[in-house]
């Protein structure tokens, strides 16, 4: 045997990065004076410790985990789709268009096609740099970072023009009607005699986020497409002589992607906002890299992935209360932290890690 | 329009596409040596609160910019060991890279200076001020020449006219030294290069120092000559639009300076004619202009006009055989 134990690759290692990240951000919050265990405790607390923490934490872990799993199927093909935070803000116009367009009399059936607003819209985004991917090549990282700025400049245009609510200084449009709202955890736990926050704005859209994510599963481990996809991700050459067409596949990846961000707008548009905003992505597309990165593009791996980068969040807005000298921007110092270990850094713990488990196995064989 | 508004709008323009200018070349030299960088965005922001803060504190603009450089070169080889020595993503390493200077600098500004991130705003020698060549108010009358020269190319600060000073080095450094060979070599062919006994992991690391170097400056510019402090999230993308503008520019000096003069009067534009009438049809609105760069690079990179060619080893780590 001349490699790892298959858990050291899946547990050790992300465990022993996560580790060096948290020790590294511990470090910037002791340079600025202040305690880094008193920070953990108090973020763990914000997040878990009641249930409108948890609540809160759940709604961002809906975010990243259609945002995750999006940036999964793509990378899946070897695709680099950066452009999320697009696809979703593109998303949201289409979720609003169709809540909108329609007086809703109950959210099940507005629910069914707001999802299908939203993921044609956000597959719409994609499929032009993935269209330019396949047929001329252009590289896909740059066109979907350039389709980002695009895409923002697109919503503030429309929410200052034709979208906006009449008489009105704020660039949004007006609220959905009754019957496109979802139910909170706080209205769906009631019956059961759970009390469930009523502030938090966790709602259905968590059960279709992880609904998603076993749909995901389905497809790339399941399905024909699923193979065709991760067979071109291995070896784009391989699948050109088995016959299968590298712009079918990168296309349809995309658009599975592009539609999956799309439907973070059914969490922060329909679920939260009941009305379509300005920057409600919130940089959750690109963190949906880090949770994929973090997951190591499984679906289940990015639902935990997801819950610890919502935790996070949570946790550091409640900072902001009981810690006034630390930043809550602090979380974005730990988030990166934990991509540049988890991700750019990973061979500098696999490397030595490898290498002495060979050594080891030699010695035991 | 008569001809003073127009002076106006290029003296917007150049002051805007300086900073573009700095990370376009920024970004060249590392792509030219086979190292993506999309953190040229983070690169800038430290720099640019690095600099405001140590100007503030040494009371000196021009130590603001070293110490900018300094703390852009930080992230320049985090970004080299991660990608060159490590082999890491190069696209997840910038992205990061760019995440944790947005936290850091407010994380740190929050820390230092209790005003949400803001520095305090720097007076005197902490800033760049603009200098007056000679002539300049002698020669005002003048016809033409005389408003050319006294609003569009005197009255800016020192880092403009450097900015426009290291285009042509660059140029004579890529393209007319042996050093500038071997690093367009390690970005189109590493193991030729590593063939004739030349470090590939040497010659990266010395074009992202340049490239630390150069976002430095890009990042001071904004916090001590553009602004007199530095404010959260200030790169305000400008990163991205230079990595644009080096496509534009298809990877080569002299164009990066004209795609950075083209983005930076497309921004003057936005600033100052939000709205634009064509003719009494159409109203051009404001985020159009503002898209505009980045719709041209996706035409540019579709090949619809022009045709982008990239280093060809771009964004592949290189792994010596052994």
């Amino acid at each position: 045997m001349d490699k790892m134990p298959r858990w050291a690759d899946v547990a050790l290692i992300p465990l022993i990065n996560i580790l060096l990240a948290f020790i590294l951000a511990g470090l910037v919050v002791l340079a600025i004076g202040q305690n880094p265990f008193d920070m953990v405790y108090f973020m763990i607390k914000g997040a878990l410790g009641s249930t409108r923490g948890i609540g809160y934490t759940l709604y961002y872990t809906t975010n990243f985990i259609f945002t995750g799993l999006a940036f999964s199927v793509a990378m899946h093909a070897k695709l680099f789709n950066i452009g999320g935070e697009g696809q979703a803000a593109v998303g949201g116009i289409g979720a609003a268009l169709v809540l909108l367009a329609v007086p809703w009399p109950h959210w099940t059936l507005a629910l069914p096609f707001a999802v299908i607003g939203a993921a044609v819209f956000g597959a719409g985004w994609a499929a032009i740099p993935a269209y330019l991917q396949a047929k001329r090549g252009s590289h896909i990282v740059i066109t979907t970072i350039m389709f980002n700025f695009i895409a923002g400049a697109l919503s503030i245009y429309l929410l200052n023009g034709v979208l906006k609510k009449p008489d009105q200084q704020a660039a949004e449009t007006r609220q959905f009607g009754d019957g496109a709202h979802l139910p909170t955890f706080n209205e769906m736990l009631s019956p059961f005699g759970i009390e469930f926050s009523k502030s938090a704005p966790v709602n259905f859209s968590f059960v279709l986020a992880i609904a998603a994510a076993v749909l995901v599963w389905l497809l790339i481990w399941r399905t024909r497409l699923g193979y065709d996809i991760r067979a071109f991700g291995n070896s784009e050459n391989a699948t050109a002589y088995a016959g299968i067409s590298s712009v079918r596949v990168t296309i349809i990846a995309m658009l599975i992607s592009g539609g999956l961000s799309g439907l973070l707008a059914i969490n922060v548009v329909m679920g939260e906002a009941e009305r379509l905003i300005l920057n409600f992505v919130e940089g959750a597309g690109f963190m949906g890299i880090a949770v994929a990165l973090m997951g190591r593009n499984h679906p289940f791996g990015i639902v935990l992935a997801a819950f610890l980068f919502g935790m996070l969040n949570q946790g550091g807005f409640e900072l902001l209360w009981e810690m006034p000298g630390i930043s809550r921007e602090m979380v974005l110092v730990i988030q990166a932290l934990i991509i540049i270990f988890t991700g750019a850094l990973v061979n500098m713990t696999r490397d030595p890690l490898e290498r002495f488990f060979i050594r080891m196995n030699k010695r035991a064989g | 329009m008569d001809f003073l508004q127009l002076i106006l709008t290029l003296d917007s323009t150049v002051r805007l596409s300086v900073v573009l200018l700095f990370a376009c070349l920024a970004g060249l030299f590392s792509e030219k040596s086979g190292v993506v960088d999309i953190g040229l965005e983070g690169k800038m922001l430290i720099s640019a609160f690095v600099a405001a803060a140590v100007a503030y504190e040494t009371g000196s603009a021009w130590i603001g910019v070293l110490a900018g450089c300094a703390a852009s070169l930080i992230f320049a080889m985090i970004h080299g060991v991660a990608s060159i020595i490590y082999r890491g993503d190069q696209i997840i390493s910038g992205v990061a890279l760019n995440f944790l200077a947005s936290g850091l600098t407010i994380v740190l500004g929050h820390a230092i200076y209790k005003k949400g991130g803001q520095t305090p705003t720097l007076t005197g020698n902490a800033r760049f001020t603009e200098i007056t060549l000679p002539f300049a108010d002698a020669v005002r009358d003048v016809p033409v020449l005389g408003p050319i020269y006294s609003e569009l190319i005197s009255g800016q600060t020192a880092l403009v006219y450097l900015a426009f000073a290291v285009v042509p080095a660059v140029w004579f450094l890529l393209y007319r030294t042996r050093f500038g060979l071997r690093l367009r070599a390690v970005g189109e062919n590493p193991s030729s290069v590593d063939t004739a006994g030349i470090s590939v992991v040497g010659m990266r690391f010395k074009a992202l120092f340049f490239t630390g170097i150069l976002c430095g400056i890009a990042g001071a510019y904004l916090s001590t000559a553009q602004a007199a402090f530095f404010g959260r999230e200030m790169s305000a993308g400008r990163g991205y639009i230079a990595l644009a503008a080096l496509i534009f520019a298809n990877w080569r000096p002299l164009q990066a300076m004209g795609a950075s003069l083209l983005f930076g009067l497309l921004e003057a534009i936005s600033n100052l004619y939000p709205k634009i009438d064509v003719f009494g049809v159409v109203t051009i609105p404001v985020q159009f202009t503002q898209a505009l760069p980045y719709i041209l690079t996706v035409v540019i990179l579709a090949g619809f006009i022009g045709k982008a060619s990239p280093p060809r080893s771009v964004g592949v780590p290189y792994v010596k055989e052994n």
